[in-house]
């Protein structure tokens, strides 16, 4: 490729721009780490990093056999787990069409003193994986 | 070939050789579309949780991919156009900039449509959602910024620099799955290694996939010919063109 002079430093100056512009935004996602995440996991809630009576996000597994929903009422109780520590989880309302036993969800709420987030939402989290029934 | 990029990136020249290429595309996209549409939503089997809803994955990872597949072009655009002045390259800018700011729209609409049923909820702030809107927000600052500054040398200098420095945002959004929590779910498709998508439901999705390509390509051709014609009316070659 032919580059006069002028080309040249026109070039140089805009791969300046991009590492600039790249290290700012890098440096300020780095800053902003635990911010951009979206939720915690149960095992940093169990480990008391998350603030209590505050609105927060807990992501996880639902655990199975630990969904117990009350006679007469939208209420229902389950454990939200990661490969390590479990979280118990309240919750009033209607749940989205994928939250079952076994799958991923976030769940949107204040955590108690008693270890327990008492939730305003329930999303639930689809994963990557796309497969018809029958290879189920 | 220095001297043919030259060339072919003449306004005049480029006008023939898009003429030629843009049936042919139009065919392929044709044939694409109608293999990507009837695979996809006939032939292919619902998914063993989310049902027939999962179907919208045919029109919403393709628009999603192509937002940042023409904003990569744009910014490589950008370049050529900053360093070179070669003039074709902000043609293109100023053509595929609203298709950009289009399928990016689609990309969340669509996203939201199914994230309602799926995840309970339209939208959530999370890396890759919010990522794709300041996206979205790029391609419409570049878009207005264009339009307010009257003297179009001043416009393609000063939307070119928005297009390199927004290029950051684009990693960005490929990567947000991997590098934080996020309610969006992770890569389905590689190109190295097994997908996360049974075969029978993956043929349709490139099929639409390198449709959506195809659409870009041939809309972008025909807007650029009708841009140069905007642009060199002055022009001797158009002249005599328009008199035949």
């Amino acid at each position: 490729m032919k580059l006069n002079p002028i080309q040249r430093r026109r070039l140089l100056f805009i791969l300046l721009i991009i590492i600039a512009v790249a290290l700012a935004t890098a440096l300020a996602l780095y800053a902003l780490q635990q911010n951009i995440n979206l939720f915690y996991n149960s095992s940093q809630i169990a480990a008391g990093q998350a603030p209590l009576n505050h609105e927060l996000r807990l992501g996880g597994m639902v655990q199975a056999n630990s969904v117990k929903r009350m006679p007469h009422s939208l209420a229902v109780n389950f454990i939200v787990r990661d490969n390590a520590k479990s979280v118990r989880v309240s919750y009033v309302g209607i749940l989205p069409d994928l939250f079952r036993e076994g799958q991923a969800v976030v769940v949107e709420g204040k955590l108690t003193v008693q270890g327990v987030v008492q939730a305003d939402q329930v999303l639930a989290k689809h994963d990557e994986k796309y497969m018809p029934a029958i290879l189920k | 070939m220095w001297l043919w990029i030259n060339k072919f990136a003449a306004p005049k020249n480029f006008y023939q050789i898009a003429g030629t290429i843009i049936p042919w595309t139009s065919i392929l996209c044709a044939l694409l579309f109608l293999y990507g549409l009837i695979g996809g939503l006939i032939l292919a089997p619902p998914d063993y949780q989310q049902g027939d809803a999962f179907r919208i994955i045919y029109v919403h990872v393709p628009s999603a991919l192509l937002s940042m597949l023409i904003y990569i072009s744009l910014a490589i655009a950008a370049v050529i156009n900053l360093v070179w002045r070669i003039k074709l390259a902000d043609i293109i800018i100023a053509v595929s900039a609203p298709l950009g700011a289009a399928f990016t729209f689609l990309a969340l609409s669509t996203g939201a449509f199914w994230g309602k049923p799926m995840w309970g909820t339209w939208w959530v702030w999370d890396a890759r959602l919010t990522s794709e809107l300041i996206l979205l927000f790029i391609y419409l600052g570049v878009i207005a910024l264009r339009a307010a500054i009257p003297l179009q040398e001043s416009a393609a200098r000063a939307s070119a620099i928005l297009l390199i420095v927004g290029i950051v945002n684009i990693p960005i959004i490929h990567y947000s799955v991997a590098w934080w929590n996020t309610l969006h779910q992770g890569e389905t498709l590689t190109l190295t290694g097994a997908s996360l998508i049974a075969p029978a439901m993956l043929h349709p999705l490139w099929a639409m996939i390198l449709a959506f390509i195809c659409y870009a390509k041939t809309i972008i051709l025909i807007r650029a010919r009708t841009e140069i014609l905007r642009r060199e009316k002055q022009s001797q070659w158009i002249q005599a063109f328009l008199r035949n």
